[in-house]
């Protein structure tokens, strides 16, 4: 990873350089006008914070059934990059509301679905910095808990009624919407991986110097 | 538990229970028949872009503000790394 780290940075800089050109060139969406390219942002920050999520989740399942203290650093970065990524499409979603629906918030099944999502990742963080001794396990259930929410957000606009867009809007995108979509989607999932290394190499630093102090006491 | 977490901590239970009451909001109800648009009433005219710059700016703000984070952790966790090992070397000396 430690050389991948590098171009990834490189790679990641690139595309968020470029990205507002793409999102600029791409047409107007015929009923929302403007306001619909807050899109290119939203939805790819909502991507990131799936791949955050399955990765806490599975991370914690190895915590759980194999007692891998490194799956636990692991974990531990991407239940905070879900939170951040999750903020980010909880703030821009409303913006996005605001001028399409005229209203800042639903109470709808993704909306509140997604919101309960990001509580459960903020609570997995409010255990670890609190929670004491023996946390790690405790966590690694909410993070199941939280990956497990998942599939619930994504497929909620399909199977119950909402005011939010349908799922196959992405797949129906036209070229001229899809590219830029697909580019701002490429890195968001780039930037989470970039972020989620440099997080765990917090995480493998904080644990040499716990070993250390052991050493020192002993 | 340093002020300012405590703090945060207590601006984020405020708000769990304060967004929720002005988030049921519900939309306004449909017009009894159809309006010119200019004849809106100034708030259904929202211009877009105020909300496409903010929108970005908090994509940007988080994104910077989460990397100066990080890189301000790590450089303090290396620099704490760094002198634990200079003392663990001179114990090992004496």
């Amino acid at each position: 990873m430690k050389k991948l780290f590098l171009p990834l940075l490189i790679v990641t800089a690139a595309l968020f350089a470029y990205a507002p050109f793409a999102i600029h060139y791409a047409p107007y969406e015929s009923t929302m006008g403007l306001v619909q390219k807050i899109f290119y942002f939203h939805v790819p920050s909502w991507i990131a914070m799936f791949c955050a999520a399955v990765v806490c989740g599975l991370a914690g399942a190895m915590v759980i059934f194999a007692g891998r203290k490194d799956a636990d650093r692991v974990a531990q970065a991407a239940a905070e990059l879900a939170v951040v990524f999750g903020l980010m499409g909880l703030l821009t979603g409303p913006l996005w509301g605001r001028k399409a629906w005229g209203v800042w918030w639903q109470w709808d099944a993704r909306l509140t679905s997604a919101l309960v999502m990001w509580l459960v990742f903020v609570a997995y963080l409010l255990l670890r910095k609190y929670g004491g001794a023996g946390s790690e396990k405790l966590s690694a259930v909410l993070a199941l808990f939280g990956m497990a929410n998942v599939p619930f957000v994504y497929w909620s606009v399909n199977v119950w009624r909402t005011v939010h867009p349908k799922t196959s809007v992405v797949m129906t995108l036209k070229p001229s919407m899809g590219i830029p979509f697909l580019l701002c989607s490429v890195a968001f999932v780039a930037l989470f991986t970039v972020l989620l290394a440099a997080r765990v190499r917090l995480e493998n630093v904080r644990a040499s110097i716990d070993e250390l102090y052991l050493s020192l006491e002993d | 538990m340093t002020k300012g977490v405590k703090v945060a901590g207590l601006l984020f239970v405020i708000a769990l229970f304060v967004v929720p009451a002005f988030a049921m909001q519900q939309p306004p109800s449909p017009p009894d028949g159809f309006v010119p648009a200019s004849s809106l009433p100034g708030q259904e005219q929202l211009p877009a872009a105020p909300l496409v710059i903010v929108a970005y700016a908090v994509v940007w703000l988080l994104v910077l503000g989460y990397l100066w984070s990080i890189w301000n952790r790590l450089a303090r966790a290396e620099r704490e790394l760094a002198d634990v090992s200079r003392r663990l070397a001179a114990g090992q000396r004496r």
